[in-house]
C-alpha cells in the first residue's frame, strides 16, 4: 500500500509537456495534440482533466502512463522521469500507476474469467504464491463491491452488467497496489443508474487507500463528484485550472461555459431554476 | 387519425430452440403527424427493439409475436417484400446508433446518396450524376455540412460529421417519420448538443414525426415534446416533456431523474438505482420494477399494473394511479 505521509508532496508532476504528431503525407504537416501543459497531483488528490474530443486529454493520459513520449517537457512520478523509461523501468512504473479505460465491454477478454483477469496484475507485480494471489483477488473483488467474491470469480464478462464489468476493471487496476490511477471516461458508457455507484467507489478507494486519481472526462457532473481540482483543456492547451467547485460555479473561459451549457440536465430543460439536489440512495 | 398507431406490440428474441426473451411487451402507442417523442430507458429495456419493430426492421432472432402497427392507414405489421419496401420508401426512415458503422467505408458520401436516391427513384426523379450531386449538396446543407463532403470518405470525417451525414441520408426521401436510435451516444457533449439542435431544427422546419431513442433522459427532455419511459419491455410512463421534471411519476422515472444533477450547484449528490432489471427470459409476475421500487406494496408483487391514464399522461403504477384518483376525487369535491 502506498505510503501517504504529507499530502503536499506531488505524486505526479507534469511540466511544460507538449506532444506534436507528424501527419503522414507529402506536405509534412504537424498536429500539436498537447501544448505546454503543466500541473501536479499531490499524493491522495484527485485531479480532473476535462475537454471535448480532440482537446488532448487522452494524449496527455497516454504520456502520463508511459505509452507515448512527450515531444517536449517532463513528467515525473516521485523520482522517476516517466518520459525516459524503457521496458524494465516502465514495468516498475506500472506497478505504481494503473489505468481504467472507458469501454468496459472492450477492455475485458471475453474468454477469461473475472478471477483470471484480476489475478494477472496480482501475479505479475506482487509475486504472491497461487494461494495468496487467489485470496488477494477475493479481497479486491470485495473491495469493488462484487460480493460475494466466490460468486463473481468464476464468471465470464458476458455474464456481467456494464457496471459490474467496470468494477472488474477497477479491481484489476488495483491489483498491482498502485499509488495513482488514471481513469479515462470510466462511466461514460454506463447507464446513468449505474454511474453513481462506480463514482462512489472511486471516491471511497481514494479515501481508504490514499490513492491519487487522474480523472479524464467530458462530463462535468462526474468531474464535480470525484475531483478536487480540474484542468479544462481546449485544443491541447489548459484554458482554465482551479478547484473544481470554483471553476464550475465561476467559469472564466468561454470554452468552460460552453462545456457547462452542453450538460444535459433534465431539470434545467423542463424548468428554469429548481437545481437538482439528488436524494442519493 | 394518428400517423402511427401500434397496438399490443410484442417482440420476442428466440436465440435457441425453446428459449424466449420477451423484449417488448404489450406496447400501445399512437403518434400524431409532427410529434417529437422520446423513448428512454436503460440498456436492455427494449427501446431499440421497439424502434425497430415500429419501422419493421427486426431481424431474426427477433420476431414480432403480436400486435398491429398501422402507418398512414396501412397495417405494416402484415406487409412483406416489395410492398413493405414501397411503404418504407413512402414513409419512414431510421438513423442508426453510430454513424461510423452505418456508412459504407469504401464508398464516397456522394455515392452513398446516389445509392439511396437511385434505389428508390420514382418516375420523373432526376438521378443523373448532376441531379444526385445537387440533391446531395442540398441535403448536406440542411444538416449544416458543406457540399464538399460529397467527395469525401467516411474515415475522413469526424464522428459528429458522420452522424450528420446519416441524418441527411435519412432525409433523402422526405420521410414522414424518422426514428433516431441513440444518434449522439458516441459523441462528446458539445458535438452532441449541436447534433441534437440540428435534429430539433429539422423537425420543426419539416414537420416529420420523430422518435428519439436514448438512454439519456436529460437529452430527451431537452429535445422532445413527449417522453415515454420504458422498463423491462413495457412503457411505464408517457408524459409531456414539460411536466416530466416535476410532479409525481412512476417510481422508476423518479429514480432516473435522481441520477442527474447540476455540476454548478452548491451541493451535488446523485443517486443510482440499486439492483438490476429483471431477467426477461422468465415470465414475470407483478410489476417488473417492484424488486427495486422504494414504494412497492403487496399488490405490486402479484399484479402487473396497466398503463393507465394519470393526467396529463399515462403511468403504469398501482401506487401512483391510486394516489392520482384520490387527488381527482378531492378536486371534484372542492
Amino acid at each position: 500500500m502506498s505510503v501517504n505521509g504529507s499530502g503536499n508532496v506531488p505524486a505526479l508532476t507534469v511540466s511544460g509537456v507538449s506532444k506534436v504528431y507528424r501527419v503522414r503525407g507529402r506536405d509534412r504537416k504537424t498536429v500539436t495534440a498537447v501544448n505546454d501543459v503543466s500541473f501536479a497531483i499531490a499524493a491522495g488528490a484527485a485531479v480532473g482533466l476535462v475537454g471535448a474530443s480532440g482537446s488532448g486529454k487522452s494524449t496527455l493520459a497516454k504520456m502520463i502512463t508511459g505509452s507515448e513520449r512527450p515531444t517536449a517537457g517532463d513528467i515525473t512520478f516521485g523520482e522517476v522521469a516517466v518520459g525516459r523509461l524503457r521496458a524494465g523501468g516502465l514495468r516498475r512504473y506500472h506497478h505504481q500507476v494503473q489505468m481504467v479505460f472507458q469501454d468496459p465491454y472492450g477492455a475485458l477478454n471475453p474468454l477469461h474469467t473475472v478471477e483470471y483477469t484480476v489475478m494477472r496484475p496480482v501475479q505479475n507485480f506482487l509475486g504472491l504464491s497461487p494461494a495468496q494471489a487467489r485470496e488477494r483477488v477475493a479481497e479486491l473483488l470485495e473491495t469493488v463491491g462484487l460480493t460475494p467474491a466466490s460468486q463473481f470469480a468464476p464468471k465470464l464478462p458476458h455474464q456481467l452488467s456494464g457496471g459490474q464489468r467496470q468494477r472488474v476493471l477497477i479491481a484489476r487496476a488495483l491489483g498491482s497496489d498502485p499509488e495513482l490511477i488514471v481513469a479515462d471516461e470510466p462511466v461514460s458508457m454506463l447507464d446513468v443508474s449505474l454511474r453513481a455507484g462506480v463514482l462512489r467507489l472511486l471516491a471511497e478507494l481514494r479515501r481508504q487507500r490514499g490513492l491519487s486519481l487522474l480523472y479524464i472526462t467530458h462530463d462535468l457532473l462526474s468531474a464535480r463528484l470525484v475531483t478536487d481540482e480540474i484542468l479544462v483543456l481546449n485544443s491541447g492547451r489548459v484554458v482554465e485550472h482551479g478547484p473544481t467547485k470554483q471553476v464550475l460555479q465561476h467559469p472564466q473561459h468561454g470554452y468552460t461555459i460552453q462545456l457547462l451549457d452542453a450538460v444535459a440536465n433534465p431539470f434545467a430543460a423542463a424548468s428554469a431554476g429548481s437545481p437538482a439536489s439528488g436524494r442519493g440512495r | 387519425m394518428p400517423l402511427l398507431e401500434a397496438r399490443g406490440v410484442n417482440v420476442a428474441y428466440e436465440p435457441n430452440r425453446g428459449q424466449r426473451i420477451w423484449s417488448v411487451r404489450d406496447v400501445d402507442v399512437a403518434l400524431e403527424q409532427g410529434e417529437f417523442v422520446g423513448l428512454v430507458g436503460e440498456s436492455g429495456c427494449g427501446k431499440t427493439t421497439l424502434g425497430y419493430a415500429l419501422t419493421r426492421m427486426l431481424r431474426p432472432p427477433a420476431r414480432l409475436t403480436g400486435g398491429s402497427i398501422t402507418f398512414d392507414g396501412v397495417d405494416i405489421a402484415s406487409l412483406s417484400g416489395e410492398q413493405l419496401r414501397r411503404q418504407r420508401r413512402n414513409g419512414f426512415a431510421l438513423v442508426l446508433q453510430s454513424g461510423m458503422n452505418a456508412l459504407n467505408p469504401v464508398r464516397s458520401i456522394g455515392k452513398q446518396f446516389g445509392d439511396v436516391l437511385k434505389a428508390h427513384a420514382r418516375p420523373g426523379d432526376d438521378v443523373s450524376a448532376e441531379g444526385i450531386r445537387r440533391r446531395g449538396a442540398e441535403l448536406l446543407e440542411s444538416v449544416r455540412l458543406d457540399g464538399g463532403v460529397l467527395s469525401r470518405f467516411p474515415h475522413e470525417l469526424s464522428g459528429g460529421m458522420r452522424q450528420r451525414v446519416s441524418i441527411a441520408l435519412a432525409l433523402a426521401l422526405q420521410p414522414r417519420m424518422i426514428v433516431f436510435d441513440e444518434p449522439t451516444t458516441a459523441l462528446d457533449v458539445i458535438v452532441q448538443q449541436a447534433v441534437i439542435q440540428t435534429i430539433k431544427d429539422l423537425q420543426a422546419e419539416r414537420g416529420f414525426t420523430a422518435i428519439l431513442i436514448s438512454h439519456d433522459l436529460g437529452v430527451v427532455l431537452e429535445a422532445t415534446d413527449r417522453v415515454m419511459v420504458m422498463y423491462a419491455g413495457r412503457i411505464v410512463e408517457d408524459q409531456p416533456a414539460r411536466v416530466m421534471a416535476h410532479g409525481r411519476h412512476h417510481p422508476y422515472t423518479e429514480a432516473l431523474l435522481n441520477c442527474y444533477g447540476d455540476p454548478r450547484a452548491d451541493v451535488v449528490e446523485i443517486g443510482g438505482i440499486p439492483g438490476s432489471p429483471p431477467d426477461l427470459s422468465r415470465p414475470n409476475r407483478g410489476c417488473s420494477f417492484a424488486p427495486r421500487c422504494p414504494v412497492a406494496e403487496d399488490v405490486c408483487r402479484t399484479t402487473d399494473p396497466p398503463l393507465s391514464t394519470l393526467a396529463p399522461g399515462r403511468v403504469a403504477c398501482h401506487v401512483r394511479a391510486r394516489a392520482g384518483q384520490v387527488e381527482m376525487e378531492a378536486s371534484n369535491v372542492g
